[in-house]
């Protein structure tokens, strides 16, 4: 209640949810300033994740909450979506660990699992018990996933799995990893347990972004998994990418929680620091960036919303996930760098979020496709010519 | 235990600019969040903690048109039973005595051993609807609690006094209790709570249909009628004393004399 934070709304696109999507997105906006908001400058200094908060968003409700059963919320994608948003208007560490755990680990246990995996896994994880992490990305292939060098081969009943994989959020905190390896030459996932022989979590340290959020390498040397640890449901790239889409989807949400919490710190300093005996918001330069920043979030506050609708009907393709997840990243950076500028060298400590907001997102317009590789699957739509490949 | 929880959807006026309506008589309300009470809040946490202490029904109230909806929702998804909107257009321009007229036409048709209502609102902050509704009930009141336990029959309140004191009394069931702030900490709104109650009836009731004649509340029944509202004058500059501790102190008491505030 005491929280001085107001989200950007220009056009009332408030008016297009449901009482239910607001009031999610409320109750969450409300843990992030009360429980993470104090403490988020202290953990992105001492690059940790804070972890004591993990049942706490249990309770919350927030993990693989589009999901249905097993102890999952089922929500709309619009609800789905303003989770992400509010998470991320805390950090993109915040939303990332819950967009790993939902999207990337529970929803493919969910799509693809056996009935054993979903009742051993999913309801544990629902709570923040389990966590997970998704093993796509390696050093070497990251654009270009389908290069994949990590292998599983068969022995008897079990598969043994080698390889490494890198970028891996959440990696080291996960008790089980969806790791993607080809078996013959097709890609299938594999739920690796932690402290299985020959599995190991490595963080990688020293990151500019992200600081506050698990980023590993994991390691896979000889690592024997039952064939019951086997994602029965599903079989090449198809696969990961579908979790992506998922993911990309709270991207695209997320980022815009980012760039509205970049816009009301740079507003509410623009009233209240004076230059030449004026608020610098009686500049026109000034004044011109918070305009930019206000019609970018409103247009992509109607674009995901669009989005989220397409998703519930079913009509919602990957490359309409692209659009939005380039386009939200992209206005998300630009506001926090303009928010940068409007803080003047304030803008530089982490006494205000922007500048931790801009790192981040330097991730975040990188991970699960690159502003680039978007714009080739947009352009692909666009024109049937591949530009990928 | 029956337990009543009166609430209220108030706007957020902390960082708005306000503005009065074109009747002069209200705020407009276009560009205003609203969300339910604060003080009301804390009355919810009380309620649903009575009851999974001690068993029972949590049922919320409200006055208010289909956007007060959500603040019964939002009680429902914390864990109140059932609630009740009383909706209807005699019920507006209502002071605090038709409103307490409204809920305890209500409030004496159900059972209840404890009513809890927000000690004041963010919005109106006169604080009498809790005094008024109890003594239409005809059961004592503790205003102001900060806590609260009940045990067969009997509740144990601590409530603010005057002189920044607190003091313990005891008060027998039935009884109403206003909710200061520190009374509890608030639970978050699950999102399985808002999903469990998002197809949940809410009862609405009309004057009528509590037996109330359309003059006997809203603003025909109020007894305090509103004649204006208006901004308080934009007031002089601040003035930062400059200079050592000391001085600057020099210059505050010379500023108070001035203005005979010693």
């Amino acid at each position: 209640m005491s929280d001085p934070y107001k989200a950007l709304d220009y056009l009332d696109v408030d008016e297009l949810y449901t009482d239910e999507e607001r009031m999610i997105r409320d109750t969450v906006r409300s843990w992030v300033s009360d429980r993470f908001l104090p403490i988020i400058a202290e953990h992105n200094r001492a690059a940790t994740f804070p972890t004591h908060l993990i049942p706490e968003l249990g309770e919350l409700g927030v993990y693989g909450a589009s999901l249905q059963g097993y102890g999952c919320a089922g929500l709309s994608p619009v609800a789905s979506g303003l989770i992400c948003q509010e998470l991320e208007r805390g950090d993109s560490g915040l939303r990332s660990f819950v967009s790993v755990q939902g999207s990337l680990c529970m929803y493919p246990i969910h799509a693809y699992g056996s009935e054993e995996q979903k009742q051993r896994y999913l309801p544990k994880m629902a709570t923040g018990e389990l966590i997970g992490c998704f093993g796509l990305t390696e050093a070497d292939f990251g654009s270009n996933p389908g290069g994949l060098l990590t292998k599983a081969v068969r022995d008897g009943d079990h598969y043994v799995i080698n390889g490494s994989k890198y970028w891996i959020t959440n990696g080291s905190t996960a008790d089980v990893a969806v790791v993607w390896a080809k078996c013959e030459g097709t890609i299938k996932g594999f739920l690796v347990d932690k402290g299985t022989r020959g599995y190991q979590g490595k963080p990688i340290k020293n990151k500019f972004s992200l600081r506050a959020s698990d980023t590993s390498e994991l390691v896979l040397e000889d690592v024997r998994v039952h064939r019951s640890q086997l994602l029965p449901g599903v079989e090449g790239l198809r696969g990961p990418l579908s979790c992506l889409t998922q993911a990309r989807y709270g991207i695209a949400f997320g980022a815009i929680g980012a760039a509205q919490a970049a816009f009301d710190e740079a507003c509410r300093y623009s009233k209240v620091r004076i230059q030449f005996d004026k608020p610098i918001a009686r500049f026109q330069l000034v004044q011109n960036k918070l305009v930019w920043m206000a019609s970018e979030i409103t247009k992509a506050q109607l674009m995901c919303w669009k989005l989220g609708k397409m998703k519930e009907a079913g009509t919602m393709h990957h490359y309409h996930v692209s659009m939005a997840k380039r386009n939200s990243c992209w206005m998300a950076l630009e506001c926090c760098r303009l928010g940068r500028d409007i803080l003047g060298a304030n803008g530089i400590t982490d006494e205000y979020q922007v500048m931790r907001h801009m790192c981040n997102l330097e991730s975040v317009i990188t991970y699960e496709g690159t502003h680039d590789i978007h714009g080739l699957i947009v352009g692909r739509q666009l024109t049937g010519e591949d530009a990928i490949l | 235990m029956d337990i009543i929880v009166c609430i209220k959807r108030v706007p957020d006026l902390a960082e708005a600019g306000l503005e009065i309506a074109a009747d002069g008589r209200g705020l407009r309300t276009e560009d205003l969040d609203f969300d339910i009470n604060e003080w009301d809040d804390y009355a919810v946490e009380a309620a649903v903690r009575l009851k999974e202490q001690h068993g029972g029904v949590v049922t919320a109230i409200t006055v208010g048109d289909e956007d007060a909806e959500e603040v019964l929702r939002r009680a429902l998804a914390m864990g109140a039973d059932q609630a009740i909107l009383l909706d209807d257009a005699a019920f507006a321009g209502a002071d605090p005595f038709a409103i307490a007229t409204a809920l305890h036409a209500c409030i004496r048709s159900l059972p209840f051993d404890v009513v809890l209502c927000g000690a004041v609102t963010s919005d109106g902050a006169s604080g009498q609807v809790g005094g008024m509704l109890a003594a239409l009930l005809d059961v004592p009141q503790v205003a102001l609690a900060t806590g609260l336990e009940v045990d067969g029959g009997r509740a144990r309140v601590r409530h603010e006094v005057e002189g920044g004191l607190e003091r313990e009394v005891e008060v027998a069931l039935p009884c109403l209790i206003t909710a200061q702030s520190g009374l509890n900490q608030p639970r978050y709104v699950s999102i399985r709570g808002i999903r469990k109650v998002a197809d949940v009836a809410i009862a609405a009731r009309s004057a009528g249909d509590l037996g109330l004649a359309a003059t006997a509340v809203g603003e025909a029944g109020s007894r305090v009628r509103l004649e204006g509202l208006l901004l308080p004058p934009a007031g002089k500059r601040a003035e930062i004393l400059e200079g050592s501790l000391d001085a600057a102190v020099a210059t505050l008491v010379e500023r108070l004399r001035e203005r005979g505030g010693l």
